[in-house]
């Protein structure tokens, strides 16, 4: 297997070819099986924790497959949806609320079935490690009628992508993969197959199936309620369900990570383990709920299984002890379990030390270019609508500048509705300027309509488009604004500032990140401005793709005051130092990490911060 | 197995080591880790489970055999994971001071940073072992070795031959690094090694001041904690200096665009404001005595 391109960055390096046995990472071992399955073509929208699957895919032969980074997940789903309609096996990925995103396509995917195999796979996030929500995807498959599979670990996840692309085209159907962040960050051995080449399909020149207007959905409807029913009587069959008869006492019905959980805590029960939450093999499950004592289901978040179970009137527990939020682990299982009643109270052992943890939040980087537009933002005490991307992390101190985030590319259409109830003088009137912050990947992902919208409807609102020329929260990943693909390739490159100006933009200004004076001249001129303004912060991230390393900064401590106006920066690299002046701490830097952007010398008002000598 | 520090650090490298070594000895493995954060100055964690079959890729508290820390407060985090009486410690002594714990505007303020000394943590523990392995990486030539310093002490408690551990190594940090991973690596199979036979070959070793002094002694003489500030406004020319210099974002600009001081609980009266008006418009009072003497 040749592996080429940006994979090196994720593939174990001690791999050796030919092997068949190798420890590979959840999102790794769903890539090898898509690859296994004879995907050819594969679209995703980065996001936590689902980003490494294409990276990995991308590290297969271009002839086998083509794969694509898509400005978003209903681009990435279309994308993969037309590819399905001429034939062949397509793939797209994406986190959870991704699915929200191209859950409008999903919803007639639906109706239309495939021609060529069609799988989403769907990262969860329960115990919302880096996500906004921990919304559970099988809830909305089960709305949208979509069959979801459930690996349990890294070495059944290529299987469960086989038998998914079989699945799609036997009952033509879109089919979701889900894992979970533990499940897709968890490194096992897993056994090689081969690939399989799929013959592509003709297309289906169709037009009932594969045009949705009224007419012909109505007449799919009822194919899907059959589709539902044939899939529960395959799943009565199918190798992906697995029953484990033990003892009589206690029955556990579960799927993904969940089953190793129940495996560890409760090794003497029978297990019923499910292909996934939808649809129900209804048969299996009466069959094992009647050969048991007492009937559990162990699933994180949603009752998802547990209410199509208990709507066929069986008698089952669940919810009431293991909790609908959070994620899972051995404890909370075992808790669940004791709480049952069906495991004795071992009590939990008092922890042997006490130790008050010390504090330890994520940061942005030493020399990150978005610290200063968070800097110029307060010292403006602007209303700031935030959205999603490295730059969250300004919300909290010492930067503290964002006062709202909801979803990725929000910013603009909240700051327009702030914006709007300015002037207001029946309500009472708050005065403070409102911008809206955005990163570079956000604003192409969802921040054109939002701002379109600005300029039409002649909102008085600054925009600050932080172009750092990476999607850097996820790992530093192409764009469109990178002008690279995914496969590292060049590409046109957007040009932003053209692209505000023909949208109707009056006031476009790009200003080097570093320069915190420009910044905030840019930013009073912005506010001034009446109508949309767009400011472009532009660096480039500090991390990806290169590790920028300038000349590192020194404290001239005989002139330090300890004012800890450079601490206002947030900057890693800065700490307390040793000495003392007027009672509280002068400083230091750390020469290893700090990159030398200069953030803290421009706002030393002692100039006691120089570039060093040392490095 | 718990492997926990810091972003960067190399958290992952040396699971994945673990995960491969435990692999080559023929069990079965799983390596859970959660990295999301990891590139913004986080805490890492890895857990590596392996056995004949392993279920949960995660460890419960006090269930873990082995803690390797790369960073002394994570290894505080962390430590009531580590099996009651029987789990080996392992930790660097260094301290990577995340920014918050620099935030106290307070006079003679402390870092917020773990109180916990070594010799503290040590004594509690049977199987324990604390040294400052960044510092002597450095001596080595690389301080980043630091973590396989740490691997050479867990290899001594192991069953694994020691060239598997060096192949395995040597595979997974980057190749201009081999040599002095190596030599990291060995040193920290000698370290531990003499500590077997004399316990106080750590203590001597320990070579990093617990908690460095400074951050917790009462060390700042100072003007006490009375402030008052006075800004003249007929000297005021409405230039903005006091208010974009001020550390505290406690000043600002009234209607009349005079400096006022508009958040009075926050000024520290550290006097910059004082120091950079160009027109002298401001006096930083520390001594009640002088306020009164001016009014
Ligand atoms: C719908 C949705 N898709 C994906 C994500 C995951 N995600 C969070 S931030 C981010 C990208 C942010 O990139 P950018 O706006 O360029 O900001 P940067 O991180 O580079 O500062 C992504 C993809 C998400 N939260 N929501
Ligand atoms: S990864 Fe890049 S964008 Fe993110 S905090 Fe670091 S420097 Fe900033
Ligand atoms: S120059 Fe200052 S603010 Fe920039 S990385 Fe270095 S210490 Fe941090």
């Amino acid at each position: 297997m040749a592996q080429t391109g940006r994979v090196a960055k994720t593939a174990a390096p001690s791999a050796r070819p030919n092997a068949d046995v190798r420890p590979l990472m959840g999102n790794e071992a769903l890539a090898r099986g898509a690859w296994e399955a004879g995907v050819r073509v594969a679209a995703a929208y980065p996001g936590t924790p689902s980003t490494e699957i294409l990276e990995a895919l991308s590290g297969y032969p271009e002839e086998d497959v083509y794969a694509q980074w898509s400005t978003n997940e209903k681009v990435s789903l279309d994308v993969a949806m037309g590819a399905s309609f001429e034939g062949v096996r397509a793939l797209s990925v994406m986190k959870h609320v991704g699915l929200n995103v191209a859950a409008d396509a999903l919803m007639s995917m639906t109706y239309i079935g495939v021609n060529g195999g069609l799988v989403i796979i769907v990262c969860d996030d329960p115990g919302i490690h880096s996500s906004q929500n921990e919304q559970d995807t099988r809830a909305l498959a089960r709305f949208a009628m979509v069959p979801v599979l459930e690996p349990s670990d890294a070495q059944e996840a290529p299987a469960f992508m086989r038998h998914a692309y079989e699945i799609s085209e036997t009952f033509d159907t879109p089919v979701i993969v889900r894992s979970t962040t533990r499940l897709s960050h968890t490194r096992s051995p897993v056994v090689l197959g081969e690939r399989i080449e799929v013959a592509r399909r003709e297309f289906d020149d169709n037009p009932v199936k594969n045009v949705m207007i009224p007419s012909h959905a109505r007449l799919r409807h009822p194919v899907l309620l059959e589709r539902e029913a044939k899939l529960g009587k395959y799943f009565e069959t199918s190798a992906l369900t697995e029953l484990e008869m033990l003892g009589r006492a206690a029955g556990v019905i579960t799927t993904s990570i969940s089953h190793g959980y129940v495996k560890e805590v409760l090794g003497d029960a029978s297990v019923l383990k499910l292909a996934g939450s939808y649809p129900l093999p209804e048969r299996k499950i009466r069959d094992f709920a009647a050969s048991v004592e007492r009937l559990f289901v162990v699933e994180e978040l949603e009752p998802v299984i547990e209410d199509q179970i208990r709507a066929w009137g069986i008698k089952v527990d669940g919810k009431e002890f293991f909790p609908r939020d959070g994620e899972f682990s051995p404890e909370v299982v075992r808790a669940g379990f004791v709480k049952a009643g069906a495991l004795p109270d071992m009590g939990i052992g008092d922890d042997v030390f006490h130790i008050e943890p010390t504090p330890r939040p994520p940061v942005l980087c030493p020399g990150c270019p978005h610290t200063s537009a968070y800097m110029v933002l307060r010292q403006a005490e602007a209303r700031v609508a935030g959205d999603i991307g490295c730059y969250t992390l300004a919300a909290i101190e010492p930067l503290r500048a964002i006062d709202t985030c909801v979803s990725m590319g929000s910013s603009i259409a909240n700051a327009t509705g702030m914006a709007k109830t300015r002037g207001m003088t029946k309500t009472g009137v708050e005065q403070r300027p409102v911008v809206a912050t955005i990163g570079d990947s956000t604003f192409l992902h969802s921040g054109l309509p939002p701002l379109i919208d600005a300029v039409y409807n002649n909102a008085d609102i600054t925009v600050m488009l932080l172009d750092n020329h990476i999607v850097a929260m996820t790992g530093g990943q192409d764009h469109p604004g990178t002008g690279k693909t995914l496969r590292g390739e060049q590409t046109h490159r957007v040009d932003y500032e053209s692209v505000c100006r023909s949208v109707g933009v009056k006031w476009v200004r790009t200003v080097d990140s570093y320069d915190l004076a420009a910044m905030h001249k840019a930013l009073r001129e912005a506010i001034d401005f009446k109508g949309v303004a767009v400011i472009i912060s532009d660096r480039e991230c500090v991390i990806d793709p290169v590790k920028v390393k300038g000349i590192a900064m020194e404290v001239r401590a005989e002139s330090c005051t300890a004012c800890q106006s450079c601490m206002n920066v947030g900057c890693p690299s800065i700490s307390w130092s040793d000495e003392w002046f007027d009672g509280r701490h002068k400083v230091k830097i750390d020469p290893n990490t700090c990159i030398g952007c200069t953030f803290c010398a421009q706002v030393c008002p002692s100039d006691s911060i120089q570039p060093g000598t040392g490095l | 197995m718990i492997i926990v520090g810091v972003g960067g650090q190399g958290v992952i490298m040396v699971s994945k080591v673990l995960a491969t070594i435990c692999q080559m000895q023929g069990h079965q493995v799983k390596q859970s880790e959660v990295h999301g954060m990891a590139k913004r100055g986080g805490g890492v964690f890895s857990h590596v489970r392996f056995g004949e079959k392993v279920w949960s890729p995660t460890i419960p508290k006090g269930g873990a055999d082995v803690l390797l820390a790369l960073e002394w407060a994570e290894a505080m985090r962390w430590i009531n994971h580590l099996r009651p009486g029987k789990g080996i410690f392992i930790s660097d002594t260094q301290h990577i001071m995340p920014p918050f714990a620099c935030r106290s505007r307070q006079r003679n303020a402390d870092a917020a940073y773990t109180r916990e000394t070594p010799h503290e943590i040590l004594e509690q523990i049977q199987d324990g072992y604390a040294m400052d392995a960044t510092t002597m990486a450095r001596d080595l030539g690389n301080e980043r070795a630091a973590n396989t310093m740490l691997l050479g002490v867990l290899s001594t408690a192991l069953d694994f031959p020691a060239e598997d551990w060096r192949d395995v190594i040597s595979r997974f940090v980057p190749p201009k690094t081999v040599d002095i991973n190596i030599k990291a690596f060995d040193h920290g199979r000698e370290w531990a090694e003499l500590v077997h036979e004399n316990p106080d070959h750590a203590a001597e070793q320990l070579r990093r001041p617990e908690i460095a002094p400074a951050l917790l002694s009462e060390a700042g003489e100072h003007d006490g904690d009375f402030v008052q500030l006075d800004i003249n406004v007929d000297w005021c020319k409405s230039c903005d200096i006091c208010v974009k210099m001020c550390p505290e974002r406690c000043l600002k600009l009234d209607d009349q665009l005079k400096a006022v001081l508009h958040k009075p609980e926050l000024c520290t009266g550290c006097r910059i404001c004082e120091w950079l008006c160009p027109d002298l418009a401001i006096t930083v009072h520390r001594d009640p005595a002088n306020v009164k003497a001016s009014a």
